[in-house]
């Protein structure tokens, strides 16, 4: 299993916008993919949860990720992250 | 007539006949169902036709209002396969046995309300977005067509609420303004309303009897005025055109230069009053603020405003204008314009009083205080110190050794500032005689027409039996300014004029063909002085 941490810098936080870009781009892989923000948690691959979690700016999340292709999977999230939000 | 109250997304004026928009027949019927496979084929069909049609809006919004606002209908495509969405209406077919209808209109109701009970507002507009995606695959089972505006002729567009895929399906060239008594500044309506330039209220208490009606959206105040009478529809008629003028001036002069026919270039400023006008200074396109009144810092307290407040205003308004050059008036206030605080003694001639320079030298402390703040805020952009009601050279040599020490307590402080050009305000007679020597002490001059001509026609402005004879265009005043110009130029001191007569477009040929670098006008003029200065030859 792939763990990171992320903090929003995006003065917006996860908007629809970016929500589905991101949603988007966890499609692309076969592992399972959570967000969690503090206690709550819920599937990348699932636009409403993504957003339902309400992701500001300045707040850390975890991204957690497993399967197959875990590494790929990480490393394009991870940067999709830094260059989007 | 009847005026309601909105409030207003989006400013402008509209004027026109009612349309009010109902939505299709929104009730559904709840019944069990035998075939559940087919049922969600029914489903799965609808959905599939529902995303089809937003592709179809992607694209007519794609054309009209620009990605970032055609993206929502991308968005929605996706919100329509989430597999949250998608799982819970396929289990109340399955499990229920209940039609994909209801099923829908259950699934995008409870997602609606839980972005509805979301702590953002900007995530509590969206429950707006699940209800329409709903709604839209509900047409499709019902075999509805999209629902819409049925008018021949451009119309005030009145609706309870308005979902992104009602607005941006309408035909533009039919829609005046929309008003609804729903939906959030955040909401798409009223970010469309904005891109597509059109005014619109939300939160409006209409009556559904008003359909047909003339009626007038004044987007600038928040105002509905239905029926209105005669004299308020002309009155609008004109603001309209007004409107419609200006536009036209923005399209063509903004991002122009302020050149004469032959080749002479002229700056051009706004004179702005607090923070809240730097707004319309960069919409009009200004080249910088050639006045910044700093007496709204004062006007507005109960007691003497702090360094730090001041410091505040002054930089806000900086980095605001980015680095483009902001002339800040200092304290300007006399027994005219009364603060208690100050505990000014009332005066029979206040114009000649004890006024602006003369109570910061008087009293250095409330000088001191301002100019560290404006100081201090020059690290942040182009700032520069003007000094209002000069009459001599020894006062402006005063204020140099205030300022002096000022620079020296900070640079021991270690505080950071800019460089700052120091320039006095010309308004006095006295002033523009000893100008020639006052143009070695400064950077540069700007001259006050108003204060100038009372002054020199010794005419009270106040006074509205003196109005035939005072004369803005007197020759005495124009010499004067012809003078002052040519005494700063020896100099290398710019010049300027900050006054009412800097908008008076029947002098701009004139005062370029002296010489003059700088008109700073009120923001609305701007465009107004730029169009005159182009079409301008000085040497005809």
């Amino acid at each position: 299993m792939k763990e990171f941490k992320y903090v929003i810098t995006d003065a917006q936080g996860i908007h629809a916008r970016p929500a589905g870009l991101l949603v988007k781009e966890a499609a692309k892989f076969a592992s399972t993919i959570k967000v969690a923000k503090g206690e709550k948690e819920a599937d990348l691959k699932r636009l409403l949860a993504v957003m339902g979690l309400g992701i500001k700016q300045g707040e850390e999340i975890t991204i957690k990720i497993e399967g197959a292709d875990e590494d790929n999977a990480a490393e394009a999230i991870e940067t999709f992250f830094k260059e989007n939000l | 007539m009847e005026v309601l109250n909105g409030k207003s997304v989006f400013g402008g004026i509209a004027i026109g006949k009612i349309s009010i928009y109902r939505k299709g027949d929104e009730q559904v019927k709840r019944y069990k169902i035998e075939d559940t496979a087919a049922e969600l084929a029914r489903f799965e069909a609808a959905k599939e036709t529902a995303k089809e049609q937003l592709g179809k809006l992607y694209e007519k919004a794609l054309a009209e209002v620009g990605e970032v606002n055609a993206m929502i209908f991308e968005v929605h495509q996706m919100m329509l396969d989430d597999l949250d969405y998608v799982e819970a209406i396929q289990n109340i077919i399955e499990t229920q046995q209940l039609n994909a209808e209801y099923a829908v209109a259950t699934t995008g109701d409870s997602f609606s309300e839980m972005f509805a009970a979301m702590d953002d507002d900007y995530m509590k507009a969206r429950s707006a977005d699940v209800k329409d995606i709903s709604n839209r695959v509900i047409s499709v089972l019902q075999g509805k067509n999209d629902a819409g505006l049925t008018s021949d002729e451009p119309v005030i567009v009145v609706a309870d609420d308005l979902a992104p895929s009602e607005t941006v399906q309408m035909d533009k060239s039919k829609v005046l303004a929309f008003v609804t008594r729903h939906g959030s500044t955040n909401s798409h309506t009223a970010i469309l309303a904005r891109t597509m330039n059109i005014p619109a209220l939300i939160g409006c208490n209409y009556d559904d009897d008003m359909d047909g009606k003339n009626a007038i959206v004044d987007g600038y105040n928040g105002l509905f005025y239905v029926e209105p009478e005669h004299n308020i529809e002309e009155e609008f008629l004109k603001k309209k055109q007004a409107d419609i003028d200006k536009k036209r001036m923005l399209q063509e002069l903004k991002g122009k230069d302020n050149i004469t026919l032959d080749g002479k270039k002229i700056n051009l400023y706004a004179n702005i009053g607090g923070v809240n006008d730097v707004g319309a200074v960069l919409q009009n396109d200004a080249g910088g603020i050639g006045l910044f009144r700093s007496e709204f810092l004062y006007l507005g307290a109960d007691t003497f405003p702090t360094e730090e407040e001041q410091f505040n205003a002054y930089k806000q308004v900086a980095e605001r204008m980015a680095g483009k050059k902001v002339i800040i008036r200092t304290l300007d206030i006399g027994a005219d314009k009364q603060v208690d605080y100050f505990n000014l003694d009332k005066e029979d001639n206040p114009a000649m009083g004890y006024r602006a320079i003369r109570i910061c030298l008087a009293q250095p402390e409330i000088f001191k205080t301002q100019l560290r703040a404006i100081i201090r805020a020059s690290y942040y952009g182009t700032l520069s110190i003007m000094y209002p009601m000069i009459i001599s050279v020894d006062e402006v040599r005063q204020i140099k050794e205030i300022v002096k020490e000022v620079k020296k307590e900070l640079d021991e402080q270690g505080i950071p500032y800019g460089e700052v050009e120091q320039g006095i305000m010309i308004e006095t007679p006295a002033a523009v005689m000893i100008s020639d020597l006052l143009a070695k002490e400064v950077d540069f001059f700007s001259i006050g027409t108003n204060d100038l001509t009372q002054y020199t026609l010794a005419i009270d402005r106040q006074n509205p039996k003196l109005d035939n004879i005072y004369d803005s265009h007197h020759e005495a005043v124009l010499r004067m300014i012809k003078m002052v110009i040519e005494n700063g130029h020896k100099e290398n001191c710019w010049v300027g004029i900050c006054g009412e007569l800097a908008s008076d477009t029947s002098l701009t040929k004139q005062f370029i063909q002296m010489g003059l670098d700088e008109l700073s006008v009120s923001p609305t003029f701007i465009l107004k002085v730029r169009e005159t200065i182009r079409s301008i030859d000085t040497t005809k």
